[in-house]
């Protein structure tokens, strides 16, 4: 009952946010309130028993992206509402598409089955087994992800370089 | 951490369902609406977020780590797309002067 009680506040802080990272004026808010929202999935994820997703989202995605994304901002002296609205029509149709999409994303999830779950075994979340599924299964994928960051890190360098 | 998770059959994966495509909606609803190429980012960043907690849910759901080590990759692949993305930006802020995603249109004709 508790942690029903605790999924709809942590539901409740996200939804809400995450509105307000697409409504706010400035993008400042809205970087802050993405680092609001991604501490509310963090939240999400120590409910489901996912302890090493829910540290690493919190390093990752709290500490190294938004803090990239603020440095981006500040860098671009971005926070002046000098952004130019959209006519408010296509706002709505926009609206119209979302809840569409919403809709069809529902409806094709409506009928998985709902039967009950054993969660007999409930530490695949924690980092022990964790490590070991990606150590033995994933090795391969987990190797290419550093050329993956290699690669990432000569692309910036390149892009970003004054030429 | 055993009375979390006996008390976590009360919420469905219904539940989660329900919350992530609703996330999704916001996150692409926010790529419609904004100009800013930054809110815009974000937005996509929303959207690869509710796709992680769905992951993440239905795996200790149906009690397979593999779920998890995905919403691991994505998380990588989403940090090396994020320094590429704002390096990008930065070099169009420099030479445009602006990060108005409708100034951006040499490629869309």
């Amino acid at each position: 009952m508790f942690s029903t009680l605790l999924f709809y506040i942590l539901s409740v802080i996200l939804l809400f946010s995450s509105l307000m990272v697409i409504f706010s004026r400035k993008p400042v808010n809205s970087v802050l309130f993405l680092i609001v929202s991604f501490f509310a999935i963090s939240g999400h994820y120590i409910l489901l028993n996912a302890q090493f997703l829910a540290v690493v989202n919190i390093i990752v995605y709290a500490g190294a992206i938004m803090v990239l994304f603020l440095f981006t901002v500040m860098l671009l002296n971005l926070n002046k509402e000098t952004e130019p609205r959209k006519p408010a029509m296509f706002k709505v149709i926009s609206v119209i598409t979302g809840c569409l999409l919403a809709i069809t994303f529902i409806g094709a999830l409506k009928g998985i089955d709902n039967t009950p779950h054993n969660f007999s075994d409930n530490s695949i979340g924690l980092i022990k087994n964790l490590g070991k599924v990606l150590f033995k299964d994933y090795l391969i994928p987990f190797e290419l992800t550093s050329v993956l960051f290699l690669a990432s890190i000569v692309g910036t360098l390149m892009i970003g370089k004054k030429e | 951490m055993d009375t979390i998770i006996t008390s976590l059959q009360g919420i469905s994966i219904q539940s989660y369902v329900w919350l992530c495509s609703i996330l999704f909606t916001i996150g692409v609803v926010g790529v419609l609406i904004r100009r800013n190429a930054i809110v815009v980012f974000m937005s996509i960043e929303m959207m690869l977020n509710s796709v992680n907690l769905l992951l993440a849910a239905f795996s200790v759901y149906r009690n397979d780590p593999s779920g998890q080590v995905f919403v691991f990759f994505i998380m990588v692949v989403a940090a090396a797309e994020v320094a590429v993305g704002l390096a990008l930006l930065v070099m169009i802020y420099r030479n445009t002067q602006t990060i108005d995603i409708n100034f951006l249109n040499k490629l869309k004709w």
